[in-house]
């Protein structure tokens, strides 16, 4: 492959990560939660993940058990800060705090483990075009899968009557009360589907990016993918560009130590931190534009009766 | 069904027992997770909540780790309090750690004891500084103080691989990434001979008393808790939020800034990559345990110092990772949530028919 072919096949695959995340953070947001607990849930999902396809040899069972592991801790977080209105920062803190506690102290006997290669998936005819083709259409299935997931999801919350709801509840979760919803009962629904999706991301991180489980391996993508639902305004299409944006950030630091650039190794590794605070800057440059467009109800517990 | 209803009246005496049992239920968790691990459990509770205190050489190893989490969990203390969620704490104690050690590589064999002073300051300045690129970028662009101080534990921590690895780095180190040891006159002054015990533990015992008084007893206090409680009625008052947003971080910033400092030219005596242990993400946990009080922070980095010493032992006693100690510290903050809750709500059964 070519250079540009090899740094777009590295965003693509760096990019799922942060896309399959940022989108099930934006699913919690538009329901009004705010789960600070990505990057621990991320964390245990890609320890879960890699058990499962070590003990299995399985990578769809790899997924599930990331997926399920993702889901279960999001419903502890949905648990108490929905059924106990508990602080929703602070909750969501415990859980990233836990979640890299737990995946630290389970992972012990996994650091040196290895999965067994795989065949390498591509889409027959697509992959051997010239240029792009391999870059392009030699990924795993769940790159695609999560650009599909990105449209379902718009098409989900724009179009749908349930995405409506979905989005009353997160606008105004009194009203949505007053008209008869199960308020709490959506938000719970909403909360367990972005973690399972926060959990396809960690699972994605062991068992295809790196495909090895690290202690702290995240390393802080969880937080990036929460600043991803700012920067797209809650907006499914932007996530997915915005981690793209970012996976090629990363994946720029490899290639520019490939060509030799003499930059400090430490000042490439800190890029995609400072390009996170730097977009972060530019976009909240315009508050307007961002409240204009956040989910009125972000963060606010709701107890009903109250 | 059983349902939630507001007590009439939150009651100081709970608020102030639900760490209490927070702590009881984390024990309980803990000793079903001993036991799922196929150890006796009382003999690892034994281990990790009474061993550390069992001698006074050990309750002094136990002050030396609450430091640290003691002087940062102050300040942020005083950040929730103002609903300013700094969680970046890491980073200032890195930049608190970087700029000490910056001072403290400049001292000589024959360098007096007074180094101390200007290092202290060093680490003061370079936590605030790190603190202030997260207000600025708030006060002045609207970015998420969360996000910012956040990212910027990463950038700290590469900055401080940097300087180790790189200009900082020790010629006769054996190419270790590790700068030269301090001189003997950088040390943090001992308080008694043979334990590590030194200058901090009165310094935060200090730091506390100075919190309790700026929260209690100032009108500065008053006004960075009104605009944390409620934010309408301090702007009703006139009370600056860019204020409190800035005092808040600086403040916060300044205490672990000088948390780092002590590290680095106490305990360890040079800069290492291994310098940031997560002192500033355990102090989060300090801090709601600790009521976001000043005497309770104290308490609770007390016993936040016997989790981490406890999970020591337990690696070097009966071959549990040392990183069960994290387990606990997520386990008794997700307990304190709960307890929280549970201490302010009243837990009625529903009448049949009510939503």
């Amino acid at each position: 492959m070519n250079e540009l072919a090899l740094l777009v096949a590295a965003t693509l695959n760096g990019g799922t990560v942060l896309a399959l995340a940022g989108l099930g953070l934006l699913l919690n947001e538009r329901a009004g939660i705010v789960n600070l607990g990505a990057e621990g849930m991320m964390l245990v999902a890609a320890l879960a993940g890699f058990a499962a396809a070590h003990a299995t040899g399985s990578d769809a069972a790899g997924f599930a058990a990331g997926a399920l592991a993702g889901a279960a801790l999001a419903a502890l977080f949905g648990a108490l800060v929905i059924g106990l209105h508990t602080d929703q920062y602070a909750t969501g803190l415990a859980l990233s705090l836990f979640g890299a506690g737990l995946s630290a102290f389970a992972g012990v006997d996994y650091t040196a483990r290895t999965l067994p290669p795989r065949p390498r998936f591509a889409l027959p005819g697509l992959a051997e075009l010239p240029w792009l083709g391999p870059a392009l259409f030699r990924q795993h299935p769940l790159v695609y899968a999560s650009i599909a997931l990105a449209a379902g999801l718009a098409w989900f919350l724009l179009r749908t009557r349930a995405g409506l709801v979905l989005r009353a509840v997160g606008e105004s979760p009194e009203s949505a009360h007053a008209l008869g919803l199960p308020v709490r009962r959506i938000r719970l629904a909403a909360v367990t589907a972005g973690g399972a999706l926060c959990g396809l991301a960690g699972a994605y991180l062991s068992l295809v990016y790196t495909p090895l489980w690290v202690e702290g391996m995240t390393a802080g993508r969880g937080w990036i993918a929460l600043a991803l639902t700012t920067f797209a305004t809650w907006r499914p299409a932007r996530v997915l560009l915005g981690a793209y944006l970012f996976g090629g950030v990363t994946m720029l630091q490899f290639h520019l130590q490939g060509r030799g650039v003499e930059l400090p190794s430490q000042l490439l590794s800190a890029l995609p931190y400072l390009a996170t605070i730097v977009v972060l800057v530019l976009i909240s440059r315009s508050p307007a534009w961002i409240r204009a467009n956040m989910p009125a109800a972000l963060g606010k517990p709701f107890v009903p009766g109250a | 069904m059983l349902r939630l209803e507001p007590r009439p009246q939150p009651s100081a005496a709970l608020a102030a027992l639900a760490p209490v049992a927070a702590l009881v239920l984390t024990v309980l968790l803990g000793a079903a997770l001993f036991a799922a691990l196929g150890r006796d459990p009382l003999d690892a509770l034994r281990l990790f909540f009474l061993e550390p205190l069992r001698s006074g050489y050990a309750l002094s190893e136990l002050a030396v780790k609450a430091v640290p989490l003691a002087l940062i969990a102050l300040g942020l203390a005083v950040c929730f309090r103002a609903n300013v969620w700094n969680i970046g704490a890491e980073g200032q104690f890195v930049a608190g750690a970087v700029c000490a050690g910056g001072v403290a590589l400049q001292a000589g064999p024959a360098t007096g004891g007074w180094i101390v002073l200007p290092i202290l300051l060093a680490a003061i300045l370079g936590g605030m500084l790190w603190a202030a690129l997260v207000a600025l970028l708030r006060d002045r662009f609207g970015a998420s103080e969360i996000l910012v101080s956040l990212m910027l534990v990463y950038v700290a921590i590469q900055g401080l691989d940097w300087l180790v690895h790189g200009p900082w780095k020790d010629p006769q180190g054996y190419n270790f990434p590790q700068t030269a040891g301090f001189a003997p006159g950088t040390r943090i002054p001992r308080l008694v001979a043979g334990w590590r015990l030194d200058l901090g533990a009165p310094l935060a015992v200090a730091a506390a008393a100075a919190v309790w008084l700026l929260m209690s007893r100032s009108f500065a206090g008053f006004r960075l808790q009104v605009g944390g409680l409620a934010p309408d009625a301090a702007r009703y008052a006139g009370f600056s939020a860019r204020g409190a947003l800035w005092t808040a971080l600086l403040l916060s910033g300044g205490l672990a800034g000088l948390a780092g400092g002590l590290e680095a030219a106490g305990p360890l005596g040079q800069l290492t990559p291994h310098l940031p242990v997560g002192y500033g993400f355990a102090a989060i946990i300090v801090a709601f345990v600790g009521r976001l009080h000043p005497f309770g922070v104290v308490a609770a980095a007390l016993l936040m110092s016997l989790l981490y010493i406890g999970g020591e032992l337990a690696q070097s006693r009966i071959g549990l990772p040392k990183s069960l100690t994290g387990v606990f510290q997520g386990l008794l903050l997700f307990a304190l949530l709960a307890c929280d809750t549970l201490l302010q709500y009243r837990v009625r059964r529903a009448r049949p028919g009510a939503a």
